[in-house]
């Protein structure tokens, strides 16, 4: 292992003293915490420069969009007891946008509410004020956005990568480092869904990004308490939790006391779910109530336009007309579970931080592909673990994820009005990628450039393509949704090949530890 | 198994990782010598990437700028739609003479003209958008687009000028980077043109060219180029003495055969550019006319809102007097007129001091610019340009009548070129730059820009700050490292290394701190307390106070550029 080590290491000092060319060099070297301090300011401004525009539903009754969910759910739960919030009541109409997020969604929208409460009441008033649309209500409302994700995902952020680096005086190259921090803090899928779009996808995903860095740091616990928060806060969370299970477990094996250390594991979860559910634990009634309301499976097996299986597969089969929902529900289920398993099972043979980093992204590839009710905003579960990974992923295949993700939610985004925004961040992260860390880190893992080269190339003639047939041209009236699903197909045929690659090369690494283990015992 | 903790520094033996790092510097500061020697074999290879690189930079902020579409922006909006209306739907001789909108068309013609070649494109777009009457205050969402997507690609124009500057001069790369980072992703010029709307990139752009041939020792281009500017934008006419002064001097002055024909030859130049804007003009016979919309001496002494100059102490001092005396039982009449107002026949807005007249303002500025001229006259160099034409912009601001704040710009941006030179020229610049984008808040001033211009200030001296210590701290480091491997190798290099940083690092002072606190004070005063506290009572103090306070660091600076200029050799 040391030996490798030293090889590692060689190369790093060799493009160090290449980089005199390189731009970055005046801005990051001041360790870790200058970095990011910069880097965030930047992703904050871009944030807030996001927010100046549409959301999702502006202008259009009766139903709205997300940004009038939220609201809603800020006025049930500042003007309704904490019992009545799950229930259909005279007050509370589950029909118009109930709420359907577990318990820590609703905690929160309490206290934003209680913030739009002091400055603005009429905007969370009881009844009179569903559309409630002012500038100023806006405003307020993006600003809950802004200061959770600053309170959340960016400090998760510092976290992982304090840990993943190796703390302020780190080993690395600087401009690396930053360079990694730069790709998880300024995702413009997040950016967009949240500031744009509108949703707390920060919080459930600094949660869950604060839990990875502290299974990292080994801190077990504290990596249980923060999943399960994120659980309770979208159950979309569950994406990852094959990963955390199999990795937690794993290493739980492996330690003198199996029984004990999992058992500790065990109540920790309990203890969490439970001081998060406790309102509603007084009886069945409720508690099942509760849980009604977060699984939806009266809805379809996907909603509008999905890159995932079962949609892109639809042009062919059509799965909604065969099948019954139950049914459907059931081979989704079994089709999921036969794709995270072999990643779950490496992860229990053999825990590793990068393996769990693979883990994490192999387990939310599966359900993202093969799960039921998979929205497009999906997208961000997997590509939170790809960002993590951009050190290790070669920088071609993370950029192209990136884009794909960016193209299948573009959709999406032209309904909300947002595509300034869109194309906007869509040259950021090309550029980001075409900064001298990543373009480095481009030419570092090229294989075959020609191969690559023509993929690329290939992939950009594509989307471009698509882009502007979206824009410009109307669908055939037989077709309405022709474009979506080529764009779906498009970037299905994408996610597929990553998510093959990517269990690869988990799997690899397994391989990789077990004969650098058996060299250290010949030695 | 956990390959990312950093187990490998613990296991490691403290010494042998000082070690290590001590031969590890000393090499990575020979082969960054040796590949400085190398770069100068292969200017090629430099040369592309300094322009990718350009591009980069230039691509993120142009990111940001489409992100901020939607912003604020301010009646300049309106104005620049209305002369977008003018200059399409009337001919030529009406331009200058039509009031349909109360905001005329008050820019020199090459200005007219750019608004009329815009307007061919803008009737494209949205026709309803280039109608005199059907067309005011229409503000749909295709004349937002068009407008601002027209400012986003004018600043093309800065990008060259960037470009041409840092290819011809013997800048290092560190300090080019620096100069892009200053002009390109300039937080001020965001702030005016991409959110308060106007066209300053494009025509600062204009002005670095002339600066760039000026540094190349390319006389007359830089003067046509200056020529150009004017007739788009009068107020650059502060810095006409310091080229009118320069090109005598360094252009003309070449014995009498041959100073003669060059001075017809510049003359000619210039008497060309003006022609061509002014000619139709002349033809029609509104030379009057355009000359009395483009310098509106009705206005008052200051803007609406004061731009922190000398004029801001002048008015205190008044006040002052004024307030002292009454108490001292005089009979001090209160003045009638304001001094944003214009001149209302011969009352005067002074209680006690004298009345400031255009004519006493444009003899303060030119009495300020004379030390500069005489050194230039004396001293005619290329590499100082930069700072003559900023100084020369700086004494228009401080001492000229009705300045708009956004007006520092002018000499921010120049001064771009100069701030890495030395410590002192980057400490200045540091203050200042902070305060003049600071000075341009009150510009925007909803709570929904509160944020972004914020983030914006922060941004922009967070970069300066990393990169005027990358600067400057490295270049002590590797002196250290030389020095120490000269004089002890015993002693441990860290400690002296440290000690140079301490000497040489770039830091700005206890005063520069205070004053930088005071402006954090100022701000929480006007944002927070001020409402707070005092409610509806008072509501220009928070106003005032910002005038007040960036106006000490401007006066300042520019006691210290004149120094700095007359020190110079």
């Amino acid at each position: 292992m040391e030996k490798e080590r030293k090889k590692v290491q060689k190369p790093k000092r060799e493009t160090e003293s290449n980089n005199l060319y390189d731009v970055s060099c005046l801005f990051f070297q001041k360790g870790i915490m200058g970095s990011f301090l910069l880097i965030s300011i930047f992703g904050l401004l871009l944030r807030v420069s996001v927010s100046l525009h549409s959301y999702s539903g502006a202008g259009s009754p009766p139903k709205f969009g997300d940004f009038e969910a939220q609201r809603h759910w800020m006025e049930i739960t500042t003007n309704l007891p904490i019992k009545d919030w799950y229930s259909n009541t005279t007050y509370n109409d589950l029909s118009y946008w109930g709420l359907d997020y577990p318990p820590l969604t609703a905690y929160q929208s309490y206290f934003h509410g209680l913030f739009l409460k002091y400055f603005d009441p009429n905007s969370v008033s009881l009844f009179t004020s569903r559309g409630h649309e002012t500038h100023f209500g806006k405003l307020l409302m993006r600003w809950t956005v802004l200061s959770s994700d600053l309170l959340i995902f960016f400090p998760a952020v510092l976290y992982f990568v304090f840990v993943y680096h190796g703390g302020n005086r780190s080993s690395g190259d600087k401009s690396d480092v930053a360079w990694h921090i730069a790709v998880i803090l300024l995702n413009p899928c997040l950016i967009l869904i949240d500031h744009g779009h509108f949703q707390y996808n920060c919080i459930s995903l600094g949660l869950t990004l604060g839990a990875v860095a502290a299974v990292l740091s080994r801190r077990n616990l504290l990596a249980c308490v923060l999943f399960c928060l994120s659980l309770n806060h979208k159950q979309m969370s569950a994406y990852y939790a094959p990963a955390f299970f199999g990795h937690l477990f794993g290493s739980c094996l492996r330690r003198k006391n199996p029984p004990l250390e999992v058992l500790k594991l065990g109540l920790a979860v309990l203890g969490t779910f439970a001081i998060v559910w406790w309102p509603y634990l007084h009886s069945r009634d409720a508690f099942f109530g509760v849980l009604s309301r977060l699984a939806p499976f009266e809805r379809g097996i996907y909603e509008d336009y999905v890159a995932n299986f079962w949609c892109s597969t639809s042009i062919l089969i059509k799965w909604k007309r065969l099948f019954t929902t139950p049914s459907l529900r059931f081979v989704s289920l079994v089709a999921t579970t036969l794709t995270f398993l072999p990643s779950m099972i490496q992860q229990i043979v053999a825990p590793s931080s990068k393996g769990f980093l693979y883990g994490l992204l192999n387990s939310s590839f599966a359900f993202y592909l093969f799960s039921f009710q998979v929205h497009e905003k999906s997208i961000l579960l997997p590509l939170l673990p790809a960002t993590l990974l951009a050190m290790e992923l070669p920088g071609v295949h993370s950029m192209l994820l990136m884009l794909c993700a960016l193209l299948s939610m573009f959709p999406l985004l032209c309904r909300d009005k947002l595509v300034v925004p869109y194309m906007a961040l869509y040259a950021s992260s090309i550029l980001l990628y075409l900064a001298p860390s990543g373009r480095r880190h481009i030419k570092k893992h090229l294989p075959r450039p020609m191969i690559t080269f023509s993929i690329v190339t290939i992939h950009f003639v594509c989307s471009l393509t698509f882009h502007i047939i979206y824009l410009t041209i109307r669908p055939p009236e037989k077709y309405p949704y022709l474009f979506e699903a080529m764009i779906m197909n498009f970037c299905f045929s994408h996610i597929l090949g990553f998510t093959v690659y990517t269990n690869a090369k988990q799997w690899m690494l397994s391989r990789q530890f077990a004969s650098g283990d058996k060299e250290k015992k010949l030695d | 198994m956990y390959e990312f903790s950093s187990e490998k520094k613990e296991r490691e033996k403290p010494g042998l990782v000082a070690q290590r790092r001590r031969s590890y510097r000393v090499s990575v500061f020979v082969s960054q010598f040796l590949s400085s020697m190398e770069d100068q074999r292969k200017p090629e290879k430099n040369k592309t990437s300094t322009t990718s690189s350009l591009l980069w930079f230039f691509g993120i902020s142009t990111c940001v700028k489409l992100l901020l579409i939607p912003s604020y922006h301010s009646t300049d909006f309106e104005v620049h739609r209305n002369w977008l209306a003018i200059t399409h739907s009337l001919p030529l001789d009406q331009w200058y003479i039509d009031k349909t909108s109360p905001w005329t068309l008050d820019y020199p013609p090459f200005f007219a003209y750019f608004e009329c070649i815009l307007s061919f494109f803008a009737h494209l777009v949205d026709p309803k958008m280039v109608d005199l009457e059907k067309g005011l205050n229409y503000k749909a969402e295709s004349v937002v687009l068009f407008q601002r997507l027209s400012v986003i690609v004018c600043d093309l124009v800065l990008l060259y000028g960037v470009y041409r500057l840092s290819k011809n001069f013997s800048m290092g790369f560190k300090e080019r980077v620096l100069m892009w980072v200053l002009v390109v992703w300039s937080p001020g010029l965001v702030i005016v043109d991409h959110m308060h709307f106007q066209y300053n990139g494009f025509l600062l752009g204009l002005l670095m060219m002339s600066i760039s041939y000026l540094m190349e020792g390319r006389d007359l281009m830089g003067g046509f180029i200056f020529a150009v500017l004017l007739c788009f934008k009068h107020l650059f006419a502060v810095a006409a003495p310091v080229y009118f002064v320069y090109l005598l001097r360094h252009y003309c002055w070449k014995g009498f055969v041959k100073g003669f024909g060059r001075i017809s030859v510049l003359g000619a130049v210039v008497a060309a550019v003006f022609a061509a804007a002014y000619g139709p003009f002349v033809y029609h016979g509104q030379m009057q006319q355009v000359i009395s919309r483009m310098f509106p001496f009705g206005r008052g002494l200051c803007h609406a809102y004061w731009a922190p100059n000398f004029w801001v102490f002048y008015i205190i001092l008044d006040k002052g007097l004024a307030f002292l005396l009454r108490k001292l039982g005089l009979n001090i009449p209160v003045p009638a007129a304001s001094f944003t107002g214009g001149l209302v026949g011969d009352s005067s807005p002074f209680a006690i001091l004298p009345q400031v007249t255009p004519l006493t303002t444009f003899i303060m500025v030119l009495l300020a610019l004379f030390p500069c001229l005489i050194k230039i006259w004396k001293n005619p160099q290329p590499r100082s340009t930069a700072r003559w034409i900023a100084y020369a912009y700086m004494c228009g601001f401080l001492f000229g009548w009705h300045v708009h704040e956004k007006a520092s710009l002018h000499f921010v941006i120049p001064l771009a070129i100069v701030a890495g030179n030395s410590l002192e020229d980057a400490r200045h610049y540091f203050l200042l730059s902070i305060v003049s984008c600071y000075s341009l808040f009150p510009l925007l001033y909803e709570a929904q820009e509160y944020p972004i211009k914020v983030l914006l200030l922060l941004l922009h001296s967070f970069l300066m700050w990393h990169s005027f210590s990358a600067l400057f701290t490295e270049d002590a480091t590797a002196k250290a490292v030389v020095s120490a491997k000269k004089t002890d190798r015993q002693v441990g290099l860290k400690g002296s290394s440290s000690d140079f940083v301490g000497k040489g690092g770039f830091h700005v002072g206890w005063i520069g701190r205070c004053y930088l606190f005071g402006l954090l004070v100022v701000e929480i005063w006007g944002q927070f307390l001020h409402p707070y506290l005092l409610g509806e009572k008072l509501p220009f103090v928070p106003l005032l106070l910002i005038s007040i306070y960036c106006a000490l660091e401007i006066m300042y600076s520019w006691i210290w550029q004149l120094r700095q200029i007359m020190v110079s050799t």
